[in-house]
């Protein structure tokens, strides 16, 4: 046997890759269902709290930078260990799955508030003095003239936070989540073979490269032109 | 003379510490086109702002075609469509075309329909001489074009009066002529108008009535060809030598 051979074997062993392939499936499932509910809960309540942030009531804006600070703060596995071990405590005892889920849309929710709110920051003075000036209210100048400029502004920087974060669904693991890399590790040990970390690897690939290169061409797509 | 369209009375305007309009009083009839101008700094916008309420004037009052402007009772919202205002940067939504822009408040503020504001829109265009540019956004328009949208997008909710400030000092020279003329043309329909502008040529042959400020307060005011020939304050006479001589 050369050493190819047996790096091969060791690390592309189609035996073991072919039996632990539904696992590996089935984590990519896990995965993504993971990653959706993150995205879109976690840019909703983060578009949801810049919003509130812009009626500029100030005990209310100071309760938001706090929270915002704090899941800006901690490492995502920390948090979700806490609402792991910690909540149950407290009497409610959310599964792995929910307490990946609930930590990475808080941490989403925190970046893209601050995302959001800077878009909305961004959008010149003159933009609301015009529109408020033609009889539209806060709500419908906000909705109508600001957001739909501060979006835009704000989707390069949210895609490259969304892919960062949702990135993170493989510290779902350290919870029991059987998601890929959990699903990987498992066919690890029992195969004594890392074959499956291997198709963990392709499998995040699979997944990941192709929203990172549509990054890329939304990022030149929503460059303001003036 | 007629009633008055717009009576402002002993406006003060504090910023903090900065006392910026010390009692003004403005009283402009329809029809009438009064012409602001004075040094920078002396509060002319800041005049402007208070009249619709961008600005909430510290003291004073503004009746604005029978309504209290600062009575908090008053629906600002509604009250705000009599009252054009055209500004410095004009200010046009860049994520919107030419029609968009005009018919935003005409969908969402007059309750025009989508068919209803894009008519009225069209004609507003129409007016300003752009009709054939609805569907171009700011950015594919010039400076003189972008301003005339703005102009557009405020007659298109048929106000009462409109303020204009500075419409003009961001334009290339050679583009002021197209705005200054649609001016021209509203006041020819018996718009009534607050022009603050260095435009002085304009003044001369446009104003009912030439307006000084200086320091938040009115100095003088009179028929442009008083104010411009023979004013009666040094410090008009000292402004206007000034500006003559640029
Ligand atoms: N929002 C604000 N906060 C603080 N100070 C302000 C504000 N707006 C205006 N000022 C101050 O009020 C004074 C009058 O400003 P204003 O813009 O009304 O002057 P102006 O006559 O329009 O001058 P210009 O010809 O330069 O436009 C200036 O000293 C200005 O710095
Ligand atoms: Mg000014």
């Amino acid at each position: 046997m050369t050493t190819w051979d047996r790096f091969v074997e060791t690390f592309f062993n189609a035996k073991v890759m072919l039996k632990y392939l539904p696992d590996i499936l089935s984590g990519m499932v896990v995965t993504i269902e993971l990653a959706v509910l993150i995205v879109l809960s976690g840019l909703l309540a983060g578009l949801v709290l810049a919003l509130l942030r812009a009626l500029a009531i100030r005990p209310l804006n100071w309760l938001i930078i706090f929270v915002v600070d704090l899941f800006r703060s901690l490492p995502p596995l920390v948090i979700i260990v806490l609402i792991y071990f910690g909540l149950p405590a407290a009497g409610v005892s959310p599964s792995g799955f929910v307490s990946t889920w609930l930590s990475l849309a808080f941490v989403l929710m925190a970046f893209s508030e601050e995302i959001f709110w800077a878009g909305i920051t961004s959008i010149p003075k003159g933009q609301w003095e015009a529109s408020r000036s033609t009889g539209l209210s806060f709500g419908q100048t906000l909705i109508n003239v600001v957001l739909p400029q501060a979006l835009r502004l704000t989707i390069p920087p949210l895609t490259n936070r969304t892919i960062a974060i949702t990135k993170g669904t493989a510290l779902g693991t350290v919870v029991a989540v059987t998601e890929i890399l959990g699903q990987a590790s498992s066919a690890v040990s029992n195969s004594y073979n890392p074959s499956p970390l291997m198709m963990g690897a392709a499998a995040y690939l699979v997944l990941f490269l192709p929203v990172v290169v549509a990054s890329r061409w939304i990022e030149t797509k929503f460059a303001w032109k003036r | 003379m007629s009633n008055p369209i717009v009576d402002a009375r002993a406006i003060h305007k504090h910023f903090g510490p900065l006392h910026v309009l010390k009692g003004v009083d403005l009283e402009v009839v329809e029809r009438e086109l009064v012409f602001v101008i004075g040094p920078s700094g002396s509060g002319k916008s800041t005049l402007l702002r208070c009249l619709n309420r961008l600005e909430e004037p510290s003291s004073g009052s503004v009746v604005v075609d029978g309504i209290d402007m600062l009575d908090p009772r008053t629906d600002i919202n509604h009250a705000r469509q009599r009252i054009g205002m055209v500004f410095q940067s004009f200010n046009l939504y860049p994520h919107m075309t030419a029609l968009g822009n005009v018919t935003l408040a005409l969908r969402k503020v007059a309750g025009k329909s989508r068919a209803e504001a894009d008519a009225l829109g069209l004609a507003a265009l129409q007016r300003v001489g752009l009709a054939d540019r609805a569907g171009h956004t700011p950015g594919q328009l010039s400076g003189g074009q972008q301003q005339r949208v703005a102009i557009a997008r405020a007659i298109a909710l048929e106000p009462r009066v409109m303020l204009f400030d500075e419409p003009t000092s961001a334009l290339d020279p050679e583009l002021v002529g197209s705005v200054l003329e649609v001016m021209r043309d509203l006041r020819q329909s018996g718009m009534t108008m607050i022009v603050v502008s260095h435009e002085m040529g304009f003044a001369r042959n446009a104003a009912d009535r030439v307006v000084f400020m200086d320091d938040g307060l009115i100095v003088e005011q009179g028929p442009p060809a008083a104010i411009f020939e023979s004013p009666a304050q040094e410090r008009t006479r000292a402004f206007i030598g000034q500006i003559q001589r640029h």
